[in-house]
């Protein structure tokens, strides 16, 4: 059976006539005296998807990126140049322009040997093929049809398909060479609700790196469409949100962006590395309340967040951030790692060929605790219970984070009473943890719909965690 | 610029040869698009390099008709092979694609007719040695403002070169080649135990429009200084100034609530308003496509329909909505000329300098920065975390942070009190400072 350092040879290397020879030849090109490292990374994606709208199959399209990306670092200087022709003249021009950032003479010939991951996570498959054009355009309508039974105000229904078949191989200048080759499927549906003059919206989704059949298993696609439409109706009797300091209870799944945005952003290594983290120097330090642990797994199976094998060609990883409540570990990649006299985490991650690798995070949750979730909201007198979240942003200096709710409800006397209106919630990341009360037993991980954005890249992460209690939390509403 | 005009030129040929191609493949209408980059992007951080990036990116699209179905590809390999793969990849779609009676290219009597010059390709022949001297000294003037000044995130230089070849069956084709350039820093400050990080930047067509270097560091420099010792505010209700390079924000909302994808899926807290005040009758908003060295100057759309300068809002009223051919016809209307967006917008500034703002306040907020995503588009529900300072007689009192402002933008926007005359001309949507009336603040 071919590994995925097969398939992406096959599929990068052999169209373009390039043997091994050659790849050493271009390695031996961006090498000098003075470079500490250097890497090539080759990548060819696929994506395609369809849109349903108004009832009819609206648009498609389809999209091919492929290149090389060359990069050469010497201490804390990185050169770097692509090119999207996968020819070896392009290669050498690329590899010589990359290697300008220093100006030693030539380094001594590395041989590239194949090597595979250690362990997959998910298929080598091609889930663009994974279901017929027709079979695709069949779930859409189901999604479309589910959405609008689910009542008579339902009045817009959106509805996309999206896979990427993302094939990538790396070869550094310890003579490694890995591939991998990542699938991705995702579903998404967006419907407006209107009653009288009211109107309101409901989001919800899901993806993996699987083939289009996890959507059809289990009937996931028509359960995010009875999803959509709950949460628009919810939001049609929402009244405006308090404003003000309060406890929160946190639901489980998605709601874990708060840990991405308060904690997760601030323990990337290169921001530990310069110091400009509200985090930097605080490894051993208690961070978050006992019985908080966090954690960032890229080794769950068919999650939108893991890697068999990061962009630098690190096998993926279960990375203890916070333990009981302390600062354990960054998560590095191999730049910021060999400069802080440690060993890369398999987070070393990049949009694409034609961006640079920086630590980024895989899936990010916290572990379960002994909690009911009941026993949870019980607990509070008068505070918000948030559900459902749009997206988040950290300042990583001064550790401040938002995120925005898009379903909460108040509690008022430990019970759940009326929804209120999205707001967003703001906070400190290095103590927001210190303020967990309870932690619930209740662990989830999301559906699949995230995107994390850094310095202009984006790439599918995954978050989770279990019901959590935050005993003060600054809740952004209009009723003051 | 010989070169550009033969670059110009092999370009449009392979435009013409995609939508060849696509009625070769039975397409009965197609339009396309080919673009080519390069830049040059260096770092420097604590006084040396720390990154030099060359950018070289290319690409084509096409999307092809068959008569109401629509299909669409992309790919960035421009070799002959992956031009005919990508027109049959979009062919192959448009198969499965349901027939929609709104689709379709723009009439062609619409159509662009001359391409005047816009100004817009002014290349900075720059070498990489004098990138790097440029950042460090922009880097330097931000680090020796002052001792509390510090770690630094770094200062980066970026510039780019570009060409783009619109086309359609309709017999348009044409493009700009372009230049755009920028140069940023960002640095952090200490005091006892808490950190801060702001930034400043420059951007324009040409490079004697950027502000100097070292402007750019001391600006950087001088807001990081600024926002020590930040502190939380009580929750309250209070007067708002949003400045100038976040007041841009609130225009960009109104045109996301007034364009026309938004107002067929009834997917906008602005249905319904054309004609209707929206705001206090002071306020005219308006767009200028052909702007010579606009940032988003272009005499076609991305339909290939001639731009015009309009005004969306004036006298306080809501005049034109945000429209393509497709989502005009789908509301049975004309196109605005506004696939793609608008083009350098701006609303007319008031007479009163920043200064005159504030002393108007008297007490409220000052956001000059914020963060998260919180708007809802369909109800206008507002809430975003903020930064700024708190302002009391007119007068800066501290830096505040860790809170969120809220309220609803149909109302912010009719609460609009007064806009300054402290325009940032940095990007395509330009604005001073907005005084908003009233919004509640959520803190301690």
């Amino acid at each position: 059976m071919l590994t995925p350092t097969d398939i992406a040879c096959e599929t990068l290397i052999a169209p373009a006539a390039l043997r091994e020879s050659d790849l050493d030849k271009v390695m031996d090109q961006v090498l000098s005296t003075t470079i500490d490292a250097a890497d090539i990374y080759f990548e060819s994606s696929r994506r395609e998807s369809w849109v349903l709208e108004d009832g009819i199959i609206k648009e498609g399209s389809y999209s091919i990126e492929q290149g090389v990306g060359i990069r050469a670092i010497s201490g804390e200087k990185t050169g770097f140049a692509y090119t999207d022709e996968i020819h070896l003249p392009s290669l050498l021009e690329a590899g010589k322009t990359a290697r300008a950032i220093t100006q030693g003479g030539n380094g001594s010939g590395v041989r590239i040997q194949g090597s595979v991951a250690p362990r997959h996570y998910y298929g080598a498959i091609n889930p663009l093929d994974s279901l017929t054009e027709a079979q695709k355009i069949d779930l859409l309508r189901r999604i479309d049809k589910e959405a609008r039974e689910q009542d008579p105000r339902v009045s817009q229904v959106i509805t996309s398909l999206v896979a990427v078949h993302d094939v990538v191989l790396v070869v550094d200048s310890d003579g490694r060479m890995t591939g991998d080759v990542r699938p991705l499927v995702r579903c998404n549906v967006h419907v407006i609700v209107e009653q009288g003059d009211k109107r309101e919206q409901g989001s919800s989704g899901g993806g993996a790196r699987q083939e289009f059949q996890f959507f059809i298993d289990e009937n996931r696609a028509l359960g995010y469409a009875r999803e959509a439409v709950r949460q628009a109706l919810v939001n049609l009797e929402a009244v405006g949100a308090p404003a003000g300091t309060m406890p929160v209870v946190l639901g489980p799944g998605w709601p874990g962006v708060l840990l991405h945005e308060a904690i997760g952003h601030g323990l990337e290594g290169d921001f530990n590395r310069k110091g400009t983290s509200a985090f930097s120097g605080r490894l051993g330090d208690k961070v978050a309340a006992e019985g908080c642990t966090v954690v960032d797994d890229g080794t769950l199976t068919g999650r939108c967040g893991s890697l068999s094998v990061d962009d630098e060609g690190t096998p993926g990883q279960y990375t203890v951030l916070i333990e009981n409540g302390i600062l354990k570990g960054y998560m590095q990649d191999r730049l910021n790692a060999r400069l802080m006299g440690t060993h890369s985490t398999g987070n070393g991650r990049r949009e694409s060929f034609a961006h640079l690798p920086m630590p980024r995070m895989t899936n990010t949750y916290m572990l379960a605790g002994k909690h009911d979730p009941e026993e949870i909201i019980a607990s509070v007198d008068k505070g918000l219970y948030a559900v459902n979240f749009g997206g988040g942003q950290v300042d990583i200096t001064s550790g401040k984070f938002v995120f925005s709710a898009s379903e909460a409800y108040m509690i008022e006397n430990g019970k759940v009473t009326h929804p209120v209106k999205g707001a967003t919630l703001i906070g400190n990341g290095p103590d927001v943890l210190t303020r967990v009360g309870m932690v619930g037993n209740d662990l989830e991980l999301d559906s699949g719909v995230g995107t994390c954005g850094k310095e202009g890249q984006s790439v599918p992460v995954g978050v989770g965690q279990p019901t959590l209690r935050v005993d003060e939390l600054t809740v952004g509403g209009t009723e003051a | 610029m010989q070169d550009m005009r033969e670059k110009q030129s092999g370009m449009e040929q392979m435009v013409e040869n995609l939508l060849k191609e696509a009625k070769n493949q039975g397409a009965s209408s197609a339009e396309a698009v080919v673009s080519s980059d390069t830049g040059l992007s260096v770092t420097a951080r604590m006084g040396e390099v720390e990154t030099i990036e060359h950018t070289r990116d290319q690409g084509l699209w096409i999307t092809v008709y068959f008569g109401h179905r629509k299909g669409s590809s992309s790919t960035s390999d421009l070799s002959a092979d992956a031009v005919k793969d990508a027109v049959r990849a979009a062919c192959n779609i448009a198969r499965y694609t349901t027939e929609d009676p709104y689709a379709g290219l723009a009439d062609p009597e619409l159509m662009v007719k001359e391409i005047p010059e816009l100004d817009l390709y002014h290349p900075w022949d720059i070498e990489v040695n004098q990138a790097i001297e440029k950042a460090i000294e922009c880097e330097a003037a931000a680090r020796n403002l002052d001792p509390r000044i510090s770690n630094s995130e770094g200062a980066s230089l970026n510039t780019q070169n570009g060409l783009q070849i619109y086309g359609n069956s309709h017999g348009v084709i044409g493009g700009y080649p372009s230049s755009s350039h920028s140069l940023s820093c960002a640095v952090v400050g200490q005091e006892g135990d808490s950190m801060q990080r702001d930034y400043w930047y420059t951007a324009a067509r040409a490079v004697d429009a950027l502000e100097s270097a070292v402007d750019v560091g001391r600006k950087a420099g001088e807001r990081t200084l600024a926002r020590l010792g930040s502190r939380r505010i009580s929750t309250r209700e209070a007067p708002v100034i949003f400045q100038a390079e976040v007041a841009v924000s609130l225009l960009r909302h109104l045109i996301g609530a007034i364009s026309g994808s938004a107002l067929y899926r009834h997917s906008s807290f602005l249905l319904n308003q054309l004609g209707q005040p929206v705001f206090p009758d002071f306020v005219r908003i308006h767009e200028n496509p052909l702007l010579p060295r606009g940032l988003d100057s272009s005499a076609f759309d991305n339909d290939g329909v001639a731009t015009s300068v309009k005004d969306f809002v004036s006298d306080g009223t809501l005049r034109s909505y945000v429209l393509s051919a497709y989502s005009a016809r789908k509301l049975g209307m004309q196109t605005t000329a506004n696939a793609g967006g608008v083009r350098n917008l701006s609303i007319v500034p008031g007479d009163q300098d920043f200064q005159s703002l504030l002393n108007s306040m008297g007490t409220g907020l000052l956001v000059t920065e914020m963060m998260g995503s919180g708007l809802n588009v369909v109800t206008g529900d507002y809430s975003r975390g903020a930064s700024g300072f708190w302002v009391e007689q007119g007068k800066i009192q501290y830096p505040v942070e860790e809170i969120t402002i809220a309220g609803n933008l149909k109302t912010m926007y009719s609460g609009l009190v007064a806009v300054g005359n402290d325009i940032d001309p940095r990007g395509s949507v330009r604005t001073g400072s907005w005084l908003i009336d009233s919004m509640t603040i959520a803190g301690e």
